[in-house]
């Protein structure tokens, strides 16, 4: 029975997983079967009879180990002595990770309005033309991408060859600047300016996100607004400014926040890129490092710590927005 | 006829005096101002400009990746992709067989891989959390809106917080590195946001259906299954294409807790990349295997994706 842990052939894998979905079909089908008698079993075990095992995953899956990180944050790089707070001063003080944390804010503020801003403006610009199905899709497919692949994508215009007679670059953009006379550059060495272009990819995948939420809620603005400031005399970017983007603004806030989310907890580009080398680290991959790479589990777990806190005004802020837009209806 | 007319109003007026002159005006600007929104889009040359310049922006590095993996190994290292535009045109289906089956590469291995674990990491994750989403929207038990608002709240947390931890108890069962680590872990990750967005669909459903079906003495799985489940369908094709992007696209779960024989797709090509960065025609032949099963779920299947995406599903 090895094959149920270590499958090796294909068909073994195959099979695995066929047995893995009926095994958990069957377990649930038991348990819908056991609660399923209308009146005679109160309404609570019915209840936990569709909730229990959701319950038990998070529990154990996301609560559970989210307080041990948490606990684990005070204690040394084993585990074996209480430390108190001496991670987060690491964390917060040594010039190597404030240099990640400068890194990651630019992330976190450059990515989600840059994003929203190409996002929105080519929304704008395509509403309502000829080709705004074929030319949103093109902004859109990055999205399916992993960020693994855009991240080749992305290497491979960024690669660099060294600047002689018979050599050709390979890379587009240097090529691009061998055409305009200028000298190729290694665009992901380069700091600080490296992290700025890993931050491209970043709003490369993210902008079609912003722009199918945004153009839908362009098309939700009533006609009537429009058309009542358009007879006051607004028009082309006054329109914009004063009638599109007010009227969007609760879709705006959960984009811009949707993205630095994310954001936030991605480490793929940066990993595939530059592997953190570089000053291009982040808090994300800097605790994917701290935990598998050099063992300090009690710096990782501060670092894991940290992303969830950084997180929290995020939220609160999309929570404040929300709130008083319903308060306007 | 100053004010503003409701739109019960101005229904009856228009119905009633056709020829009421603010009647004509409005309609007369409004077909005039969609006239004039399109005609002024395609006649701006330079938000025409600017709208094409963004295309290509988004277009041109995918083609330059597409036309590499198909050149032999020999001209990429030589020439840039674009030169085929200009006559050096010669293209070979190696890349993809070296990387596929090579010796040292074996991409279909990961292929399947990512198959295997994508599959139950999309059904598991979906059954239960409609299940769960019927109880918080249908049932009627203590601490209802309490647990409610807590498995929502756990959208927030970040998978870095709960990865260690759970590593340590995979070893400690001797599970590790196994695909059953990978579907769990990839479940219980997805429920926080499943569970909300199924939620909300769910209470889209008029309660008075709920209600007949209920006074004609059928059970909650009844209810669930003939009822609720065939209005669901869109919904949960929304969700499951997310789920998919996610699980099939995601680097960190498979990289953590995967074994070196059954991990991810993508766990392999960022693995390349860091090992063989200047081995272009295995990278781009590579990169396009990871991406074509999303590609042709993706497009094959958008309309989903976009309703999911604007009900506010989104995963980071």
């Amino acid at each position: 029975m090895t094959w149920l842990l270590e499958p090796d052939t294909t068909t073994e894998k195959f099979l695995l997983m066929v047995v893995a979905v009926a095994l958990f079909a069957g377990v649930m089908a038991l348990i819908l079967f056991l609660v399923d008698r209308p009146k005679r079993i109160p309404s609570w075990v019915v209840a936990l009879g569709f909730v229990g095992v959701p319950l038990l995953f998070l529990a154990y899956g996301l609560l559970r180990p989210g307080l041990i990180t948490l606990w684990q944050s005070f204690f040394n790089r084993n585990g074996t002595e209480f430390i108190g707070f001496d991670n987060y001063v690491t964390a917060f003080t040594q010039s190597e990770f404030q240099q990640v944390l400068l890194v990651t804010a630019a992330w976190v503020i450059l990515a989600p309005l840059l994003s929203a801003v190409i996002g929105l403006g080519y929304a704008v610009l395509v509403d309502r033309t000829r080709f705004e199905k074929l030319a949103k899709a093109l902004v859109f497919v990055p999205m399916a991408i992993s960020m693994v692949g855009a991240s080749i994508i992305w290497k491979f215009v960024y690669e660099f060859r060294p600047d002689q007679a018979n050599i050709n670059q390979i890379g587009l953009l240097n090529q691009v600047l061998v055409w305009l006379g200028l000298p190729p550059q290694q665009f992901l060495i380069g700091q600080p300016w490296n992290t700025w272009f890993l931050i491209v990819v970043m709003i490369w995948i993210q902008t079609g996100f912003a722009m199918t939420v945004l153009s839908a809620a362009i098309k939700a603005i009533p006609d009537d607004i429009v058309e009542a400031a358009r007879l006051d005399g607004l028009h082309g970017f006054g329109m914009f400014r004063y009638i599109t983007v007010p009227s969007i603004r609760p879709a705006l806030v959960v984009v811009l926040t949707t993205i630095a989310m994310g954001t936030l907890k991605a480490f793929d580009i940066v990993r595939t890129m530059t592997g953190g080398q570089f000053g291009t680290q982040v808090v994300a991959n800097e605790f994917y490092t701290q935990a598998f790479r050099q063992g300090n589990q009690g710096l990782a777990a501060a670092l894991a710590v940290v992303l969830f806190v950084l997180v929290i005004p995020i939220i609160a802020y999309n929570v404040r927005q929300m709130r008083k837009s319903e308060e306007i209806r | 006829m100053t004010s503003t007319p409701t739109p019960g109003q101005a229904v009856a007026g228009s119905a009633l005096d056709e020829d009421v002159p603010q009647t004509s005006v409005r309609k007369l600007t409004r077909l005039e101002r969609r006239a004039i929104a399109t005609k002024g889009k395609l006649s701006s040359p330079w938000a025409s400009a600017i709208a094409i310049i963004i295309a290509i922006l988004w277009t041109i590095p995918s083609l330059g990746l597409l036309i590499t993996s198909f050149r032999p190994q020999e001209d990429i290292r030589r020439t840039g992709w674009w030169t085929v535009f200009t006559g050096d045109v010669s293209f070979t289906v190696d890349n993809y067989n070296e990387a596929l089956y090579g010796n040292s590469n074996d991409l279909s291995t990961f292929f399947v891989n990512s198959f295997v674990i994508t599959i139950p990491a999309v059904l598991i994750p979906i059954t239960l959390s409609l299940l769960a989403a019927y109880a918080f929207a249908w049932i009627d038990f203590p601490g209802r809106s309490f647990l409610f608002v807590a498995v929502f709240s756990l959208q927030v947390v970040p998978l870095q917080i709960a990865l260690v931890p759970l590593l340590a108890d995979y070893v400690d069962w001797n599970v590790n590195g196994s695909y059953w680590t990978v579907w769990l872990s990839h479940s219980i990750f997805a429920l926080p946001l499943a569970i909300f967005l199924l939620h909300n669909f769910m209470k889209d459903i008029p309660a008075s259906l709920v209600e007949a079906a209920r006074v004609d003495g059928a059970g909650h799985v009844k209810i669930f299954f003939r009822v609720l489940f065939p209005l669901l369908v869109p919904a949960i094709a929304s969700f499951g294409i997310f789920q998919f992007l996610w699980v099939w696209n995601d680097l960190l779960v498979g990289l953590t807790f995967a074994a070196p024989d059954y991990q991810p797709l993508t766990v392999k090509i960022a693995e390349l990349a860091g090992t063989r960065g200047g081995q272009w025609h295995l990278l781009t032949a590579g990169a396009f295997i990871a991406m074509v099963v999303p590609l042709i779920v993706f497009i094959a299947l958008q309309r989903f994706f976009v309703r999911g995406m604007l009900a506010g599903a989104v995963k980071g």
